[in-house]
């Protein structure tokens, strides 16, 4: 059937780019700095595509993914540092750490709506840093410190193609038009028989957990997890990502975190006009596209054929 | 046994009776109208059929059980389905998308299957699919499947909003004013196949009209509502010829 075998091919990407890079990281081609930019790049695309699953395709609009993420950090951080136990399993601990607290949060948050939805959001992802600040078990406000480097390029990869794959078949299922439903028009959404509390609190919960994920690979990276990395600013710099990209565009927040990032290392040289240039390039970005890169399409073959001339119409179906 | 039976139903707003007294009874395989004047409370009495708001009294009971208190979502998956006035479909996503969502709460695959492809997913969705399709050729909007749905015609969507009602696999629909805004050569058409439909799904249809034509012309039974109380009921001839109905609708006659 047609549909394995775009998956297989999708896959064979994958793994073709992850052999280039890798061979590339390998031999020296790509040094430190820029293999430092690779894994923060991979790490922000997990940030912004759960980000997105939670503000773009679900329309709740969140501001508080950096306390998801210090939650995947430190609990990650914990399970290496004072278990010992595999770099899997504090992954996958921190994943589990983050969303459940995503359930938790999501429960009672998710019944307000936009503007007060996103206030209560960013409270709580302060909150959640400010706990952490708070425990000295955890190193309290001088940080987590001795974390081993078990991050490598091919576990951001992995767990990067991973967040994709995941997201982008939770979309394009029933559920996932449960929730897209839940966005467009909530009232319509209730009376077609989609349970609209159930699908924001879950969306929510694998958002979280997804942003988990990415604390984990982290604080793995940096040897260290420090409240000062997660704050709201971090959670701005995320939302950044995914308005920039397109509110349910998940190519899109995967092509503006690589944009963003090397953007933003690109102009490392230049300190004092560093975010001068950042400020006004997104700000240009947003008078002239205000719909993000991509809108709430999807980068694919068929928007290829539309460029070079084709005019046959893009369905929600292909990418 | 009938098949909606609302008894002594009322809502109040503040000091506001929306509805007061309510009472409707419905069987199986009838094409039932709501009639009333501008603000008589038709949508209000909607609302509280399909859960959107809770009856301060009274009782509704579906298919036999009571579903006071249930949400929509719950109502609807009991087999309760409606449309709005004013329309609200999902207006960004396709036309095909639309009817799909509606589906959903038949769908078995869960997270994990939707997630690895594997299992009931790519059966179900090829079937959702198929389904769908069929449903949009019924209402004559199948080449019209991939068009974002805020850009179609107002008559389609008007259609548009009834097939993805009918998508939830209903027993009794509910259409909020569906010829609103039609012109009258659509709603002639409208006519037909809410007709056509009611036989060919098994339904049982409860429809607010304004335009009289068309509640003369289709409905089985009529309930007239004003100021929030039925204050008639019968075949259309009846209505037609009541003088508390001509009096709500023009006014007092002149003595």
């Amino acid at each position: 059937m047609g549909n394995n075998k775009r998956v297989l091919l999708s896959f064979a990407a994958c793994i073709a780019v992850y052999a280039v890079m890798q061979s590339l990281i390998s031999l020296d081609v790509i040094g430190s700095f820029w293999q430092l930019n690779i894994v923060l790049v991979c790490i922000n695309i997990i940030l912004a595509v759960s980000l997105n699953l939670i503000n773009g395709f679900t329309g709740q609009f969140s501001i508080g993914h950096a306390g998801f993420m210090a939650v995947g950090a430190y609990v990650g951080a914990v399970l290496t540092v004072k278990f010992q136990l595999p770099f899997l399993v504090a992954i996958l601990g921190g994943a589990a750490a983050a969303g459940f607290l995503g359930f938790v949060i999501g429960l009672p948050t998710l019944r307000l709506d936009g503007d007060y939805l996103a206030i209560a959001t960013l409270g709580l992802g302060e909150i959640i840093r400010i706990t952490i600040l708070n425990i000295p078990y955890v190193g309290g406000a001088s940080g987590f410190m001795g974390i081993p480097r078990y991050t490598t390029f091919a576990w951001v990869f992995f767990a990067t193609v991973f967040t994709v794959f995941f997201i982008r078949n939770f979309i394009n299922s029933t559920h996932g038009r449960a929730c897209i439903a839940v966005r467009e028009n909530q009232i319509a959404a209730e009376a077609m028989g989609v349970d609209t509390t159930k699908y924001k609190v879950m969306a929510f919960t694998i958002g979280a957990a997804f942003a988990g994920v990415a604390g984990a690979l982290f604080a793995h990276y940096f040897y260290i997890a420090h409240p000062a990395s997660f704050t709201f600013m971090k959670s701005f710099d995320i939302l950044t990502i995914v308005v920039l990209g397109g509110l349910g565009s998940i190519s899109g927040s995967i092509t503006a975190a690589i944009l963003l990032t090397f953007i933003s290392a690109a102009l490392a040289g230049y300190p004092e006009w560093r975010m001068i240039i950042y400020s006004l390039l997104l700000i240009i970005l947003m008078l002239y596209r205000p719909q993000g890169l991509f809108g709430n399409r999807e980068l694919s073959l068929k928007m290829f054929g539309r460029l070079m001339g084709g005019n046959k119409r893009g369905t929600t179906e292909g990418n | 046994m009938a098949l909606l039976k609302a008894t002594k139903l009322s809502k109040v707003f503040g000091g506001l009776k929306a509805v007061s007294n309510f009472e409707v009874t419905i069987e199986k395989g009838e094409l039932i109208g709501l009639i009333g004047p501008n603000g008589a409370g038709k949508t209000t009495a909607f609302n509280l059929l399909t859960g959107v708001y809770e009856p301060s009294t009274g009782e509704i009971e579906f298919d036999g059980k009571s579903i006071v208190g249930l949400k929509p979502y719950q109502i609807t998956q009991r087999g309760l389905a409606r449309t709005f006035q004013n329309i609200r479909l999902f207006a960004e996503l396709s036309v095909l998308d639309n009817v799909k969502i509606a589906y959903h709460f038949h769908v078995k695959y869960g997270i994990l299957e939707s997630v690895l492809r594997i299992g009931r997913y790519h059966k179900e969705e090829a079937e959702i699919e198929k389904k769908a399709i069929e449903l949009l050729q019924i209402f004559q909007l199948a080449d019209k499947k991939d068009e974002i749905a805020k850009n179609l015609p107002y008559g389609d969507q008007r259609r548009l909003e009834i097939a993805r009602a009918l998508a939830a696999q209903p027993k009794l629909l509910l259409l909020d004013e569906p010829a609103a805004g039609m012109n009258p050569q659509e709603t002639q058409q409208l006519m037909k196949m809410i007709q056509w439909i009611k036989k060919e799904f098994d339904l049982t249809i409860l429809l607010i009209e304004h335009d009289m034509s068309l509640v003369m012309n289709v409905c089985e039974r009529i309930y007239v509502l004003e100021y929030g109380s039925i204050i008639a009921q019968g075949i259309p001839e009846e209505i037609k010829n009541n003088p508390r109905v001509i009096e709500a609708y023009l006014g007092e006659e002149v003595e």
